[in-house]
């Protein structure tokens, strides 16, 4: 309780929360376009990336000033996205090869950069490390401000040219065919999702910031078919974990606050994905069930009719082996009799001695004649 | 040169050229982003690895984190195959989430110990002689014996399953059809690339390892169509680059680590534009050639058409080219000009004559 009520009241902590849930708003938002792009692993290639621009930033300027940051940061992410696209486009090394090429090149040459600020005499670089794991901690006012306004136009420009990525997300060339500049837009989204990476470094560090545009989105698409929803959903999800983050590492335990989002994120789309009603896994898993339930019973229904229709008296009892024999490896004979038994479709006329009762006759009737009547089998077993 | 220093490039080497051999087929094989998931969450195996034995020199950290290794293949193809995600979001979404656990235990738990976050992005090459081990009656730095068994193991395996390794390469179905298991290959590579990936953490920290994986093997794959050729080529690109980032961080004072994986960028951004074959240079000056030629072709087919009518004497003008191919006239004075030097056209007072060569290629233009 104390840590809700310093979320509300404590100054610092307010700061700090306030910059994480943008930062999970706007990659949440972004994200579920890249993801519905298949393009998760940019979002990784290009948090790497940016580490050389923000250190080469500070080495040019000498500020740590949020805007000097994020701008190197937004330059590198996009250089590397145009390295990635370069390759694809005219040589033969496939996409993922060209993501892995950009994502250690560029982070190697942020880290040489990175030792490289620390021999040169000032002492103002201290602090540029926090960007590898982020250190939420350090946020303050005016970095709330850069982001709070970065992330502003960002969503604006989301909502402005809604339509147009929308349809870019799920059919380009649609898209191209009704006239619409596809590659413009394509640049477009992509600056827009740099620039949703490049706000989050801070505060969850070049590593982890991958996992902040595609984890909310994956969450998020398991609840909803609907775009507009799901970026909402997206938007929320981050939200959740970046305030999470920011209170855990706030109770001063010296974890980095980039690997606790992550962490709260993980379980958010874990849940998710076992629980979203239509696509969760165990409401998938339900189904199956009921379904492999119903097709037992069924089928041994159906069985006991098919036997009965080879001998003249009706009232001619079978056994489980019989009904065995016809369901080779389906096991649960027994079971599904008692169940059928329960329900009054059959009944055991002597020791393991089953027949249909009328009920059962007119429902095993009316299953074959759902599933066409299905002649074929009968014949079969007459032959034989 | 101290002995220090020739060590440190030695295992420099040694470890570019383990880290390429499987590179080469995770390359071909289009999963060069599972050496990405993997380099990271290796991490989370050496860590849970100490926690049992505190020991960094103890071989069951690197059996730990070659089982996380596996581990992430093997969450990442369970997600993939929910389907409730695709492929390259399953690789997102798993190894930031083991990353994360490690990032969080190290914090928490070994705070004391030498086994810091640091360590995570770039080892230390500079004290790698510092530790060593007693070899073969030997005193060899720990991390070269480590990494030149791994070598050794790498390249045994890639020799003795050559050709099993090509064929489920190159043509998966078949492989399978011919009774090659493709899971076991599959996970049979992951494994070999965790086991690099945990032996190379000493040396160059777990990100830079996916450089040492990716960028020789895609290199050499611009210099070449064949696979041996390709293996030789990515260890001999990792190998130089190492060299070559050893002496930049020696002479800049900076990460060696990083300034391998750096040079070894800057190999395969020069290959990526002066390769003969493949290269973006050489893709330019063919596509201008190809420019020159179907214009120089488009001349000759003109002239052709117009040889011999009543007409002629009119379309044979250079400046009626303007008009009727909608030619810049300083474009088509360049077309001319090519033309000549390539002996398709004459030029004789204001007019074009198409010499012998002219008239085949435009017959066998239009023959087409």
């Amino acid at each position: 309780m104390d840590i809700l009520y310093s979320l509300f009241f404590d100054y610092t902590l307010r700061t700090v929360a306030i910059g994480t849930a943008i930062i999970g708003i706007v990659s949440g938002a972004l994200g579920c376009f890249a993801l519905l792009r298949k393009q998760s692993l940019l979002g990784d290639a290009i948090s790497h990336a940016t580490l050389p621009g923000v250190v080469i930033a500070f080495l040019l300027t000498g500020s740590k000033a949020p805007l000097v940051l994020i701008i190197g940061g937004i330059i590198a992410g996009w250089l590397a996205t145009l390295l990635v696209t370069t390759i694809v486009r005219h040589t033969r090394i496939k996409e993922d090869s060209a993501l892995g090429i950009a994502l250690s090149v560029f982070f190697g040459f942020g880290l040489v950069m990175l030792a490289f600020s620390q021999t040169v005499p000032n002492a103002n670089q201290a602090g540029l490390n926090r960007f590898l794991f982020g250190q939420a901690a350090a946020i303050i006012e005016r970095d709330v401000i850069t982001m709070g306004v970065l992330g502003f136009i960002t969503l604006g420009l989301m909502t402005l040219f809604w339509k147009e990525f929308k349809i870019l997300s799920f059919d380009p060339e649609y898209a191209a065919s009704l006239g619409f500049p596809v590659r413009w837009l394509d640049i477009l989204l992509t600056t827009l999702l740099v620039v949703a990476i490049v706000i989050g470094l801070q505060a969850v560090g070049v590593i982890l910031m991958s996992a902040m545009v595609v984890a909310p989105a994956a969450a998020a698409r398991q609840w909803t078919n609907r775009l507009g929803l799901m970026v909402g959903l997206a938007a929320l999800f981050g939200a959740m974990s970046g305030v999470g983050g920011a209170m855990v590492s706030s109770l001063g335990s010296g974890l980095g606050t980039g690997p606790v989002i992550v962490l709260i994120i993980s379980v958010i789309v874990v849940v998710s994905m076992l629980l979203a009603p239509n696509r969760g896994l165990v409401w998938n898993w339900i189904r199956q069930q009921r379904n492999r339930h119903r097709l037992r019973l069924e089928t041994v229904l159906s069985d006991l009719y098919i036997l009965s229709q080879q001998h003249q008296d009706p009232s001619h009892g079978h056994s489980i082996e019989i009904l065995r024999a016809m369901n080779v490896g389906r096991g649960g004979v027994e079971h599904s009799l008692h169940i059928l038994l329960e329900k009054g479709y059959v009944q055991e006329i002597g020791p393991d001695s089953w027949v249909l009762t009328p009920r059962g006759l007119a429902e095993a009737k009316r299953l074959l004649q759902d599933m066409n009547g299905l002649p074929q089998p009968l014949q079969e077993v007459t032959v034989s | 040169m101290t002995t220090a220093q020739l060590e440190i490039q030695l295992i420099a080497v040694v470890v570019a050229a383990a880290c390429a051999l499987p590179g080469v087929f995770l390359v071909l094989r289009r999963m060069a982003m599972m050496s990405d998931a993997i380099s990271h969450t290796v991490l989370l195996g050496i860590v849970l690895a100490f926690f049992v034995v505190s020991d960094f020199g103890n071989p069951l950290l690197m059996i730990g984190a070659a089982a996380v290794g596996v581990l992430t293949v093997s969450l990442t193809e369970l997600l993939n195959k929910t389907g409730l995600v695709k492929e390259d979001a399953a690789i997102g979404l798993v190894f930031p989430a083991l990353f994360s656990i490690a990032v969080i235990l190290i914090g928490v738990f070994a705070r004391n110990v030498h086994l810091d976050t640091h360590m995570v992005f770039q080892g230390d090459l500079v004290f790698a002689p510092f530790d060593r081990w007693q070899v073969l009656g030997l005193d060899l730095p720990r991390t070269l014996v480590v990494m030149t068994v791994i070598l050794l193991l790498n390249a045994v395996l890639i020799t003795v399953f050559y050709k099993e390794l090509k064929l489920a390469t190159f043509d998966a179905g078949l492989a399978a059809a011919m009774g090659f298991s493709p899971a076991l290959i599959h996970y049979g590579l992951m494994t070999m690339v965790s086991i690099t990936a945990v032996g190379a953490f000493d040396a160059v920290g777990s990100i830079l390892v996916i450089a040492l994986m990716i960028a020789p093997p895609a290199a050499a794959y611009l210099l070449t169509d064949r696979l041996p050729v390709m293996l030789g080529l990515s260890v001999l690109i990792g190998a130089v680059g190492s060299i070559l980032g050893y002496w930049v961080a020696h002479y800049f004072d900076t990460t060696i680590a990083g300034s391998m994986v750096m040079m070894i960028g800057v190999l395969f951004g020069l290959t990526l534009l002066f390769s003969p074959q493949r290269g973006l240079v050489a893709l330019a000056r063919r596509r201008i050639r190809q420019k020159w030629e179907f214009s120089q072709t488009m001349l000759a087919i003109h002239l052709l058409n117009h040889a011999g009518t009543a007409h002629a004497e009119e379309e044979s003008r250079v400046d009626h080219l303007w008009e009727h191919m909608r030619w810049h006239p300083a474009f088509a004075e360049q077309v001319v000009r090519y033309a000549e030097r390539k002996g398709v056209v004459r030029r004789h007072s204001g007019h074009l004559i198409l010499t012998d060569t002219g008239r085949n290629l435009a017959q066998q233009a239009m023959m087409h």
